[in-house]
């Protein structure tokens, strides 16, 4: 089975090579669909193997390559948790490469480079290959993200995100280079301890919350996401970030072992809570639906994260099953947001290529010209607004049950932590619902904005087959999550060891016999069934036939005759939606601000209100990040000025410090 | 093969005298005497070489020899003292690190060579061992060399007296092909070749060897 998945990730690197032939009718006709369907039939391929591998039984050994670095080769492993990982990197890659068959073929080299990257990253299993595979995927995204590099703004998110992608890669390598080991297998053996393994801690957080979005390193998000092709960003949003918190729950809750401190959860209880605030707050002001979108993902790594942070809470607490619930929690939701956020970003290429626009301004009614669309785009948006019975919901309830077994752990600042943590996450959950209702009310409800929106159409059929995977794997999950959590069973016995059991009873999930249970089935009958009686009440109530009458307009007086779609000020704008809730939390947590300039009386110039907000990191972060860059720049400068006899004595100070380095090696 | 045997004992008594000889490269205070005693270092390189010919019974060893006194011990420094009487240049060798702080920083590398050559070749025969922490004390000490004097005469002294720690690293090592010692010896010549224009030119451009005034010169420019 490894052999397989082993074979696949080489038939990607030849896609790629592949893609690489410039000849002319190669190039023009036939390489966008076999790059890209190939790359949906390795990814569909892979996604079958780990899951059937999760269903059946997962491979024992690893697999040695014949090739890698001279100090051991580079081997690959597959256990519950990555066969976990590739198994939502399979369903996703699929989804978004079956999307990116109906447009331009474009980035052909880079993408089969990404999906292998991510693969090659969650089958590692050594230190060296994981890098090498994280790398992979981080450059070969950062040149998908810049293929429109044309516009200036493309060209900065790019760059900013180069630099957030070199920083993960920065505190990565000495993460996993202070584990004493590159084989996994040895590291497990000797756990770090001591420094060493608060280092890994801290490092492991910032290189891997970086590249997931964790705040404050989460400024790329909004800006990366809009800039790269919609594919591209569903697989970043739905795939890179789960690959990175999956280096984070290997890094911390795998190699470190079981007998780490329990207030190592803490520091990413409160990464996680921070980001899933200020991501579901901000989702809520963007006016580019993908930003808006971006900011979701934010939110959701954040509840991932806090997820990860309570499992490992309360394995040091030695509270098994609600660590198996809390690590549940985790996994679901990382495939539950994986899925829905690569469906909605597929959604909103679909409507970027119909209607011509991102901006929630110039979007509108779309729901009659994309009726297809807008379903995929209701199923993904409702799983985002945790409402049952979509799988949202289910991920997003075990976490909340998890946070309410908080006061289980001993200690009084846990459990106030815990308290804390869940007032935060319901009222991201909450702030998440609103930004997706407005998401999805000014992009598909109401009258068309502009012209180019209204004569939308609906997306061509690749389009709609790539967004129909991921929307009905979320209504599966949904319907089925107990399903879904005995297949991740593996990857929970992983997180917080041997003998965890997953929090699942019967076709339900819950904390076991005795505690609170959720049985989609059950509910789904329930809101059946009432709406079935409010439908017989209202037709029993109303008048026999439907009758169809104008619009109300919001009281206002019927539109000049120039406006075709109606006067724009009679529906709600991005701006005007996003004002309550910028005025109620944008204060404090984002710099809102907002200006009225009147102009003196007599002046005929219009009274302007403008407002706007800024991420309290991008205002706190760049200035010493340049500082820094400016200092370090400085002292290169001085190197590059040496005289010949110091660049000499560079070069041979250099040799002396690693033969001392040396010699102080041999004597421990 | 170990101490108080005639073939170790000859080997450690030449390679112990040149690294003698790199000490006094360092501490020479005139142009003439360190190209003289980089000569007497290619002679007992010559020497070990034959001895370690005649020890392993590899004939190419001999050849190596015979390269070594003539380059090395013969048409190297005769050519660097020609140079010196070309450029009247009799001064006195300008050092940037004085002459006892240089000895005290050769004999730090030595101990620094020798702790960090002999616990990496346990299990290696003894003579093997030792010659390979001699020849990375004499590198290291050319290096010093190189860095530490003013004059550009001196630094390709520094070059040669480095390239012979290298040989004699080379020829400790049984079943070492010969091409290994050609090749250096060719490239060295090459060096001084280059080294010798550059000297020439630097003369009649700057009417000095005070490598300081090429400072202004390197790439880019102001």
């Amino acid at each position: 089975m490894l052999t397989a998945i082993a074979l696949g990730l080489a038939l990607l690197g030849l896609l790629a090579l592949a893609a690489l032939v410039p000849t002319g009718r190669w190039a023009g006709h036939w390489a966008g669909p076999v790059v890209l369907g190939g790359s949906a039939l390795v990814s569909a391929g892979i996604a079958l193997l780990a899951g059937g591998a999760l269903a059946f039984g997962l491979p024992e050994g690893v697999l040695a390559l014949p090739f890698g670095p001279a100090w051991g080769g580079m081997r690959l492993a597959l256990d519950g948790l990555s066969a976990w990982f590739l198994l939502l990197l399979g369903l996703t890659g699929m989804a978004a490469s079956l999307f990116a068959l109906g447009g331009p073929a474009r980035g052909l080299v880079a993408w089969p480079l990404f999906l292998g990257g991510m693969v090659l990253a969650v089958l590692a299993a050594d230190g060296f290959t994981l890098i090498l595979g994280f790398e992979l995927m981080s450059l070969a995204s950062w040149v998908l993200v810049a293929l429109d590099h044309r516009e200036a703004g493309n060209r900065e998110a790019a760059r900013l995100y180069l630099v957030f992608a070199a920083l993960a890669g920065i505190c990565l390598v000495p993460a996993f280079g202070l584990l004493g080991a590159l084989d996994f297998a040895a590291i497990r053996a000797a756990p770090p301890e001591g420094w060493r393994a608060i280092a890994v801690l801290a490092l492991g957080l910032v290189g891997a919350g970086a590249k997931a979005g964790l705040v404050p390193l989460h400024l790329w998000l909004p800006l990366a996401h809009p800039a790269a092709p919609s594919p591209v960003s569903a697989l970043m949003s739905g795939a890179m970030t789960k690959v990175a918190l999956y280096v984070l729950a290997r890094l911390l809750l795998d190699l470190c072992g079981p007998l780490q401190p329990g207030w190592w959860g803490v520091p990413l209880l409160a990464a996680g809570a921070a980001s899933a605030l200020l991501g579901a707050l901000r989702a809520n002001l963007e006016e580019d639906a993908k930003a808006a979108l971006a900011c979701s993902t934010i939110e959701n790594v954040g509840l991932v994260t806090m997820a990860l942070g309570l499992a490992l809470l309360f394995r040091a607490a030695d509270l098994g099953p609600m660590a198996a619930l809390a690590a549940g929690a985790a996994l679901l939701h990382a495939m539950a947001h994986g899925l829905f956020k690569t469906l909605l970003f597929l959604v909103a290429g679909a409507v970027q290529h119909a209607a011509g626009s991102r901006r929630l301004d110039r979007l509108g009614g779309l729901i009659h010209a994309m009726p297809r669309t807008a379903v995929a785009a209701l199923v993904g948006i409702g799983a985002a607004a945790a409402l049952p019975p979509l799988s949202g919901f289910a991920s997003e309830w075990l976490l909340l049950q998890a946070l309410l077994g908080g006061w289980r752990l001993g200690e009084i600042g846990l459990q106030v932590a815990a308290a804390a943590a869940l007032a935060l996450a319901a009222m991201a959950a909450a702030l998440a619902a609103a930004a997706m209702l407005r998401l999805f009310g000014l992009a598909f409800l109401g009258r068309p904005r502009s012209p180019r929106g209204a004569g939308a159409r609906e997306a061509n059929r690749f389009e709609l087959a790539g967004m129909a995977v991921p929307a009905v794997l979320t209504l599966l999950i949904g319907l089925f999550p107990g399903l879904a959590l005995a297949l991740a069973a593996p990857g929970i016995r992983v997180l917080v060891g041997p003998a965890a059991m997953p929090p699942v009873v019967g076709l339900a999930i819950g904390a076991g016999e005795g505690h609170s249970a959720y049985a989609p089935l059950v509910v789904i009958l329930l809101l059946g069934l009432a709406l079935a009686l409010l439908w017989l009440a209202v037709r029993r109530r109303s008048p026999a036939t439907a009758e169809r009458g104008p619009a109300w307009n919001g009281g206002f007086i019927d539109p000049p005759p120039e406006f075709v779609f109606g006067d724009p000020l009679s529906q709600p704008s991005a701006a005007g939606m996003a004002q309550p809730l910028r005025r109620m939390l944008g204060g404090t947590l984002l710099a809102a601000r907002e200006a009225v300039t009147m102009p003196p009386p007599a002046d005929p110039r219009p009274a302007r209100l403008a407002s706007g907000f800024e991420d309290r990191a991008a205002l706190a972060l760049p200035v010493p990040a340049a500082r820094l860059g400016d200092a370090i720049a400085g002292q290169v400068e001085r190197l590059r000025g040496l005289t010949l006899r110091g660049s000499l004595s560079l070069g041979f100070a250099t040799l002396v410090g690693l033969l001392a380095l040396l010699a102080w090696l041999e004597r421990r | 093969m170990g101490f108080g045997q005639l073939p170790y004992d000859v080997a450690h008594l030449l390679g112990g005298g040149m690294l003698l000889l790199s000490f006094m490269l360092l501490y020479q205070r005139r142009v003439a005497a360190v190209v003289s005693v980089l000569a007497a270092q290619g002679a007992v390189l010559a020497l070990a070489a034959a001895w370690q010919g005649w020890v392993q019974g590899a004939p190419q060893l001999y050849l190596t020899a015979l390269v070594a006194a003539v380059a090395k011990a013969g048409f190297i420094p005769l050519a660097l003292h020609w140079m010196i009487r070309r450029l009247a240049l009799a001064r006195g060798v300008d050092a940037a690190l004085g002459i006892g702080p240089s000895l005290i920083a050769g004999v730090a590398l030595v101990a620094l060579a020798v702790a960090v050559a002999l616990p990496i070749t346990t299990g290696a025969q003894a003579l093997a061992r030792e010659d390979l922490a001699i020849a990375l004390s004499v590198v290291l000490l050319g290096m010093l060399m190189m860095i530490t004097r003013r004059n550009a005469i001196l630094q390709v002294v520094g070059l040669m007296s480095l390239e012979n720690g290298l040989v004699l690293a080379a020829i400790g090592v049984a079943g070492m092909p010969l091409v290994v010692e050609l090749s250096t010896a060719a490239l060295v010549m090459l060096v001084l070749v280059v080294a010798g224009v550059f000297v020439f030119q630097m003369r009649e451009r700057l009417d000095s060897l005070d490598i300081a005034l090429l400072h202004p010169h390197r790439g880019e420019g102001e």
